[in-house]
């Protein structure tokens, strides 16, 4: 190795390391401040909590064993939706794409569906499902359905004209365009739908649980607002910020398995 | 045993909105086993829409084409070597097969002879993206030939590749398609590589398309690359580039 690039390299992990602790300074710097702000009176703890505070709230929760009831109840409702979300909206990408007709006649349809505000049905979907588990997952799935079927549609209609052509030369039934050409080509698009896919998710899920629920994140933050206990409120949002970006990374993960 | 291609009575017509856009009209012609026949014409001719019906990718309205009095076994080349970049060179090699549920031992070991052939046989296991251009060009001719076609459609075949590596590679392909001996059809708008490769170059006229003249190339070479040196080379390209009638300017 020359000593030019041995300068580069060094260059490079100067600045990574630099990025890391200016980030972690950051998080220190808003953490200290909030404490040291709220123990002097200048922001008032009732209203704003403060780190101290939360973590006191979080590991009494843990202890009454209530807050792995909620963590559990929330990831059950996202790994249902999230996964119902992909499945359906795979199946459906399939059948629009084989069925070009069908696809003309329900564009409109989808369009309307994307752009209106899914939380206006909530209470729709509460009295239709009923106020439990399956309006927050209908809920979800109303709004992470329509982005994934749409994203991995189009990843669908972008499939290479020429190859297309090739296995038609062939002699290739309409199934084997599918199984051949088709979806392993559109294996990048369908994996970086899950990124999204898991964001819509989540807002659905939690969205749904505003709504309705007895347990669940979304429920531990109304139910804090309500008694206007903000430690809880607070609480159960470092904790949902915990969540979303493990099961980001795993997505993350699964992302640069199978690319 | 009559062993040539029959073209009959070709006829071909889009339909937009706004009217029916003849395309083909009335295309006869007879290729003998062995022969590369070139079919030149204008951009936008009709002459990829030939192709295709001849490959089965588009319907033809009229007329038909037969190779022993049946339905030949079609191996289409497009303008790119349109290889799967998730398969392996070897498994893109046996698509057609595949597809066509010939995979069996007997024609897994041509193909795999094929590769030996073509000095590939190293690169079998390796990814699409891992090899030269040239190097998928005759990957994408093993996966035409692995099916055993009667007939060889070139449908404007290298035009992805820089200058240097097309003519490199048509030589490659030329030695192939005169070793095997397959019948083929070659399409292209470049003049001076359809008169190096082919035994009779076809002149199509303007939409829609018919047969204009048809030249006979006497060049003797066995090598496309010699044959552009050849005295007769350019009065055939100034015969043809005539023909074809191109405004330039």
């Amino acid at each position: 190795m020359s000593d030019n690039q041995k300068l580069f390299l060094k260059k490079i992990r100067l600045e990574q390391i630099i990025i890391k602790i200016v980030q972690v300074g950051i998080v220190i710097l808003i953490l200290g401040l909030w404490e040291y702000l709220t123990l002097k009176k200048v922001l008032n703890p009732f209203i704003f909590s403060s780190p101290s505070r939360i973590i006191k709230t979080i590991i009494s929760l843990a202890y009454s064993g209530s807050l792995f009831e909620h963590i559990f109840t929330t990831l059950y409702e996202i790994i249902i939706a999230f996964s119902l979300g992909i499945g359906l909206g795979f199946i459906i990408a399939i059948i629009l794409y084989e069925c070009l007709i069908l696809a003309k006649i329900v564009d409109p349809f989808l369009t309307m569906l994307n752009s209106l505000p899914k939380v206006a049905l909530g209470p729709i979907i509460i009295i239709w499902a009923g106020a439990n588990i399956k309006a927050i997952i209908i809920m979800a799935l109303l709004i992470n359905l329509i982005v994934s079927l749409l994203t991995i549609y189009n990843g669908f209609l972008g499939t290479d004209e020429t190859k297309i052509k090739l296995l038609k030369s062939f002699g290739a039934s309409k199934k084997q365009i599918l199984k051949y050409l088709i979806i392993p080509g559109s294996k990048r698009t369908i994996i970086s739908s899950l990124k999204l896919n898991i964001s819509m998710t989540l807002i659905g899920v939690i969205m749904g649980e505003f709504l309705v629920s007895k347990k669940g994140i979304g429920y531990l933050i109304i139910y804090g607002t309500q008694i206007f206990n903000l430690n809880i409120v607070m609480a159960g949002i470092v904790i949902l910020i915990i969540l979303s970006f493990i099961l980001y990374e795993i997505v993350k993960f699964i992302e640069k398995k199978f690319l | 045993m009559n062993n040539t291609l029959t073209i009959a009575h070709i006829k071909k017509s889009y339909y937009t909105k706004k009217g029916e856009i003849k395309a083909i009209d009335d295309i006869n012609l007879e290729i003998k086993k062995g022969e590369i026949v070139a079919i030149v014409g204008s951009s936008g001719c009709g002459k990829s829409s030939l192709l295709g019906i001849l490959a089965g990718i588009e319907k033809c309205h009229e007329g038909s084409f037969y190779f022993q009095n049946r339905k030949p076994v079609i191996g289409y080349m497009l303008q790119n070597d349109a290889l799967f970049p998730w398969l392996s060179v070897y498994e893109n090699a046996i698509l057609g097969l595949k597809i066509q549920k010939k995979d069996t031992m007997e024609n897994i070991a041509y193909v795999k002879k094929l590769f030996k052939t073509y000095n590939l046989d190293e690169f079998m296991n390796k990814y699409p993206h891992e090899l030269s251009g040239g190097m998928k060009q005759r990957v994408a001719l093993i996966r035409t030939l692995a099916i055993k076609p009667d007939i060889l459609l070139l449908d404007e075949p290298f035009s992805a590749l820089d200058y240097q590596s097309r003519l490199a590679i048509s030589c490659d392909v030329f030695k192939i398609i005169k070793q095997e001996k397959i019948t083929t059809i070659l399409v292209s708008h470049d003049i001076a590589e359809a008169v190096s490769l082919a035994n009779r170059v076809v002149v199509l006229s303007k939409r829609p398309c018919k047969i204009k003249k048809i030249y006979e190339i006497n060049l003797n070479n066995d090598n496309p690359i010699l044959n552009r040196n050849e005295k007769d080379f350019n009065l055939y390209y100034q015969q043809i580039w005539k023909d074809l009638d191109v405004n330039v300017g």
